[in-house]
This record gives C-alpha cells, structure tokens and sequence, in this order.
C-alpha cells in the first residue's frame, strides 16, 4: 500500500506564517519551522487493518502519525521504538518518532478488537 | 520430561543473580511438616478454532481430558489458565462455545476445577459472558500452605490489569508474610516477552513490582501456547503449552501464525503441565505431559 506524504502541506503553512510577519520576526519563524518539521503521515485503520499498512520513513526525519479509527476504539503499538497510543473513535491520536535506525518494525493493534485483531499489523520502513 | 532442582541449587542459582531457569516453586514444600500436593494447568484449548494447524480439532480437548484422568498421581486441583475458547464476533456462538467447553471438561475426575479467561474468551465483552459460566475472573485461594491468585489481564482489551485489580492484589499481599510461597496464575506474560506479538501486559512491570519484595513466588500462564521459562529478579515465569496448537517462538518467524500440524508426529508442541512436590526429593518440579495418552507434546 501507499502512503500521501503531507510534508508539502506543512511546508506551505510554514510561508504562509513567515510571510504574514515583517522582519526578523517572521525570517525566524520560517527558520524555526523549517529545522523542526515534521512529517505528518495519516493511518486510518478499521477491523482489522491500516491504511497505510507499510510505512516508509527516513532515519533522523521526525514523523507525525495522525491516526483515526473508522469504526471502533484500536491501538497502534510499535514496540521496536518505545511508542504506542490507543486510537479512539471520534478523536484524532497522535503518536510522534524520530527513527533513530534503519530497517523494517512491526506495529500492530494491541486493543482486542474482534476475530481478526491477531493479523492486524503493519510495517514501517526506515531507510538513510 | 521433568526439572527438578533441590532447594539448596535453587537458592545458589537466585544468589548468583544468573538468568538461570530454577524449577518452579522455590520455598514451597520445604518446611517442615508441608504437604506434598500436586496440581494440573491446562492453557489455550481454544475450543471452537477450526484450520489447518489442528486436523483434530473437535478431539483434542476430550482427549486431554482423557489424559488428566489417566494420570497416576491424582491432582488435587486443575486450573485452566485462559482462552478456553476461541474467539468469536458472535455473543451468542462465544456462549455456545463456553457452555460445550464447560460440558467437555466437565468429564475431569478431578472436581476442583479453576477457570480464568484469556483474551480470546474475555476480551470483547470485558469478561462477560465468561463470568456468567465460571465466576469471577480474578480471585484468590490457598492450598497446602501456598497462597494462588489469580490475575486477569485480559478482560480490559488493552491488555492491563489496572489500577482497581493492582489495588486489589497490593491489598491481598498485605496480609502475607514476605516468605509466604506465592503461586500466581494470569493469561497473559507479565513481562515484556515479544510485544511485537502482543506477547506483554501492559502494566505487568507494575503487578511484578508489587511482588518483588516477597521472597518465593512463582508465576504460571499461557497466551504464547510453548513452554517457556523467565525469571524477572527471583520471580520465575513459567508459561504451558497450549492445547490446540504450537506457536512458534518469539520472532523466529515473520509473523505469529501457528506452526504446521506434522501428520508424522500429531499433537507435537501441545500439551499440560503437572506441578508438585516430588516426595521423594521434597522439591517442587513441573513436569509437561503430552496432550493425549497416544503421544505428542
Ligand atoms: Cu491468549
Ligand atoms: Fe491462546
């Protein structure tokens, strides 16, 4: 599966920002965003799978999982990085990373949500 | 096959601090005067799976039954340590299927029988209809001078045993002296074993810290259907072969799918586990037995 990288998106904001400020002001912001941007990368998932399923991420490039439920409370578990955040219904969860290695980590829904929660995993893929 | 260690061994290996595997129960059956006992776990018999991994799938179950029955030292009590069923979408099937369990093993000669769920049983209607067939799913009782409890971490989709049950535990382990043997049984690993495979509980290291200061405990689940053996400090971990089928070991696969039924060898890598004192040695020893009387494990 694919994966919509919105880094363009966040890149667009950011001018928007610096160009409403005169100044040094706004040379400082544009800086500012520029070093600590995120990548934001959506997941939705729904019994029993992401979407996205596999993930590619490049090493050192912080990321931000947006991750939505399209029908009942899931988790999102990737142990390999210390993260995991419960995806509820209704909200938009969050989950942040700065892959710090390179190679292929499982993630996988830690919250029982029916008969096929066993295979409800994904992977995520960090090159250099 | 049987591991046994003396008492003696088995405070050296704790002393040295090694990730040594002891055998199970260290201060159990040692006073003077303590009762020998013996009891049997049954885990993972997932009664309603049907597939490849296991032809025999509507057999097995009576057929470790049969094997209980059969053994020559007569349990004092069976416990079976969760997912007793598999699971299903439907209410109703997971009652028919608890209620053709409850008549199954109903068969055991042996009439003290404990249940606890596991994740496939409890955790889509948080416990519910599993404690209308057998009870609470957390609880405590003693035998012979051991004190068991019994921990869910599974009624809570999210894998915990949470705040009111950890309250519940540090309130019971209150009224023990700190060299009280301690047996617990629980479904799900308390510690990190492969959380890739969902092979944790969340808060496991909090119910570990809980025991810690007390001197012999020694924990019994299931979950990951193979025997294994961890010691976190002095606490031994011993989890039991499923009854319905193997699972490989911890990342030596991709994925978390059975392994294959081998028609050369049926029921291999299933089994139960006996423990007790052996009487001869006054040690407390686990001994894993072969799903049916024919052969397997
Ligand atoms: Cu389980
Ligand atoms: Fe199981």
């Amino acid at each position: 599966m694919n994966w919509t990288p919105t880094r363009r998106r966040v890149a667009t904001v950011a001018v928007l920002a610096s160009l409403t400020l005169i100044g040094t002001l706004g040379v400082q912001m544009a800086a500012r965003s520029a070093d600590t941007k995120e990548q934001v990368i959506k997941v939705s998932t729904k019994r029993f799978s992401y979407s996205p399923s596999e993930i590619r991420l490049k090493k050192g490039v912080p990321v931000v999982l947006e991750l939505t439920t399209e029908d009942i409370m899931m988790g999102f578990n990737l142990p390999d990085f210390k993260v995991h955040g419960d995806i509820v219904p209704g909200k938009v969860t969050q989950v942040r990373l700065v892959p710090d290695k390179v190679g292929t980590f499982v993630f996988l829904c830690d919250i029982f949500c029916g008969a096929g929660h066993e295979e409800m995993s994904g992977k995520i893929v960090v090159v250099d | 096959m049987t591991k046994m260690i003396d008492r003696r061994d088995f405070l050296k290996l704790a002393g040295l601090g090694g990730a040594v595997f002891a055998s199970a129960l260290p201060g159990v059956s040692l006073a003077a005067g303590q009762d020998d006992f013996f009891f049997v776990q049954l885990s993972d018999t997932h009664w309603g799976f049907q597939g490849a991994p296991n032809p025999d799938a509507k057999g097995t179950l009576k057929k470790a039954v049969a094997a209980v029955n059969s053994l020559e030292r007569t349990p004092d009590f069976i416990m079976f340590t969760g997912d007793l069923t598999h699971t299903t979408d439907n209410p109703v099937e997971r009652r028919e299927r608890l209620s053709q369990f409850k008549e199954i093993v109903s068969e055991l000669k042996v009439k003290t029988v404990r249940f606890m769920p596991g994740e496939h049983d409890a955790s889509l209607d948080n416990g519910k209809a599993f404690q209308e067939f057998f009870g609470p799913t957390h609880y405590t009782f003693d035998h012979k001078g051991v004190h068991f409890i019994v921990l869910d971490n599974v009624s809570d989709p999210r894998a915990i045993v949470g705040d009111e049950q950890r309250d519940w535990l540090a309130n019971d382990l209150k009224s023990l002296k700190p060299d009280a043997p301690i047996v617990i049984f629980t479904h799900r690993p308390l510690f990190d074993l492969y959380p890739q495979w969902d092979w944790a509980t969340r808060d496991g290291d909090k119910v570990v810290e809980l025991l810690m200061p007390h001197r012999h405990v020694t924990v019994f689940y299931g979950h990951i259907h193979q025997e294994h053996h961890h010691m976190t400090g002095h606490i031994g971990h011993h989890a039991a072969k499923g009854l319905m089928f193997p699972l490989p070991a911890a990342g030596t696969t991709p994925t978390r799918t059975p392994i294959p039924w081998d028609p050369a060898h049926p029921y291999q890598g299933i089994g139960f586990r006996g423990v007790g004192t052996d009487p001869k040695s006054a040690a407390a020893t686990i001994t894993e037995y072969p799903a049916t009387n024919g052969g397997g494990a």
